[in-house]
């Protein structure tokens, strides 16, 4: 066994046992600390694919930045506890029921039945692959108009919301 | 080079940093408590040890002896795991900061660097964007409304600044281009310091960077008048230690950092040309680092005991509406002069 197996391993173990417990934890919070968690274990998979960028993007943006977000919605707007949600609207189980079956399906159907089965991905050896010199290069030459497409976007997105978010305009 | 030898070289790498990080936070508490004793035309600690030296080992065996008081509205887990957050997250930190060149030690060429990463510029910040949660979560979990307000103004604060200081290290790193610290070290040699270059990514880095280490003028989080003691004030013992010796260790870190990316890092200028062996001008330059970082500490001091604290509107409006201009006018700056001089 190699370092990389045994980090994977490793990775892996802690995004799935975290994962399971973001689903089953009652607290919202606790939820969100797992996720936290799970991001994490995934910034350390993605280093053992030599993505060392994307790795310490996945924690800025995801872990640093979005459930930072999230905390701050669950802290102060408290959401109603989510026992009396479902005492209140006893449907709603059924509907949660219903998408997870459905999301179960359809990645039971990818992993089953999907062309890539049975033949092992390679992890690219070279490791400049992963560099933020070799990822610039690319973006700024061969995806260079998704990337400025991208931008613009979030220009508009941001944009958006300062409008939303102010009552009056003089 | 074995694995076996990085290992044991990384290890005792480690263990000195952590050391040497310890005793300057104790030592840099009772610099405090002296430097505002001479401001306020005071005495300051003077009665453990040779004026007040061992202060700082009585102040933590009296926090060590004192009991550790959880209040019932707190979330117990969540309440011990934010004081160990906000120590490893602070630590941490430490790993990818050069304090000197690389050396002949034993026969090996050792880098002063527990880890030369290559992205290491993008490791400090995401390390400081996680850095919020351990306030976030000590002002959530403690149950008290004081403490919750504490949390929810420091994280704003933090994220707040952490834009323009991200912005003004973009401009470092343009300069310099690479991440790797020991690559910006270099980009800096002779007088080329980015403060000297770049004066005003400077002064909004080390503007964000009091801001980020909840220091006065910014020190809403904690402010005593409003807050009582913000995040941290249902916590007792070993575990406000915790978060008062992580707050201690941001400030070195953030003086190291600065150093690092605006003073040259450990460089001398033009040491070279003096003829010193190689040994005795690695000393030097590991010495001269620790003296560019105890002025910044010593700066970092001597600002908290000068100053007012700001609003917090004020604090707000100076983040977004002056730092966060300046610090593009910075980029577009050090863009200028990196296309003119290439």
């Amino acid at each position: 066994m190699n370092l990389e197996i045994i980090l994977f391993v490793i990775f892996s173990a802690i995004a799935v046992v975290s994962s399971v417990l973001m689903v089953t934890r009652r607290n919202a919070i606790m939820s969100a600390l797992f996720l936290i968690l799970n991001f994490g274990a995934l910034s350390g998979l993605y280093l053992t694919l030599h993505a060392q960028f994307i790795a310490v993007v996945q924690v800025i943006v995801y872990a640093g930045a979005i459930m930072v977000l999230f905390l701050f919605v669950i802290m102060l707007l408290r959401p109603a506890d989510d026992k009396g949600l479902l005492e209140e609207h006893p449907k709603m189980k059924w509907f949660a029921i219903g998408i997870g079956v459905f999301i179960f399906l359809q990645l039971a159907f990818v992993i089953l039945f999907s062309s890539t089965v049975g033949s092992i991905v390679q992890a690219p050896n070279n490791i400049e692959i992963g560099t933020i010199q070799s990822i610039g290069k690319e973006l700024y030459t061969k995806y260079l108009i998704p990337f400025e497409a991208a931008a613009f976007l979030l220009l508009a997105a941001a944009i958006g919301a300062i409008v939303l978010a102010k009552k009056k305009f003089n | 080079m074995g694995i076996l030898e990085i290992i044991i070289i990384t290890f005792v790498k480690i263990l000195i940093i952590v050391t040497m990080m310890l005793l300057s936070v104790s030592y840099l508490v009772y610099f405090e408590r002296k430097i505002s004793a001479w401001t306020q035309n005071r005495v300051g600690p003077n009665r453990v040890g040779y004026a007040g030296l061992l202060q700082p080992f009585a102040d933590v065996f009296k926090l060590l002896l004192k009991e550790d008081i959880v209040p019932d509205a707190a979330n117990k887990p969540i309440h011990t795991l934010a004081p160990i957050m906000a120590l490893v997250i602070a630590f941490g930190t430490y790993a990818v900061i050069p304090i000197g060149p690389a050396v002949e030690l034993f026969g090996y060429n050792i880098q002063l660097v527990v880890a030369d990463v290559n992205i290491g510029i993008l490791y400090v910040l995401a390390l400081t964007s996680i850095g919020v949660y351990a306030i976030t979560f000590s002002g959530w979990s403690s149950g008290s409304k004081y403490s919750l307000l504490g949390g929810v103004r420091s994280s704003a604060q933090m994220i707040s600044y952490e834009i323009s200081m991200g912005f003004s290290v973009a401009g470092v790193l343009l300069f310099s281009e690479s991440l790797r610290p020991l690559d910006i070290v270099a980009s800096q040699s002779g007088w080329m310091w980015n403060a000297i270059v770049q004066p005003i990514g400077f002064i909004t880095f080390v503007v964000s960077a009091f801001a980020e280490t909840n220091r006065l003028p910014f020190d809403l989080p904690e402010a005593e008048p409003e807050l009582v003691g913000g995040y941290h004030t249902e916590y007792s013992s070993m575990k406000f230690a915790a978060f008062f010796l992580a707050e201690y260790a941001n400030m070195i870190i953030a003086s190291a950092l600065i150093v690092t990316l605006y003073l040259g890092g450990w460089q001398v200028p033009y040491i070279e040309m003096a003829g010193l062996s190689a040994g005795l001008t690695a000393l030097i330059q590991v010495g001269a680092f620790f003296v560019k970082m105890g002025a910044l500490l010593f700066f970092f001091i001597w600002v908290r005991w000068s100053l007012p604290r700001f609003r917090y509107d004020q604090l707000m409006s100076l983040g977004w509406k002056v730092m966060f201009p300046l610090s593009l006018v910075n980029l577009i700056w050090v863009a200028v002069l990196v296309m003119l001089f290439n």
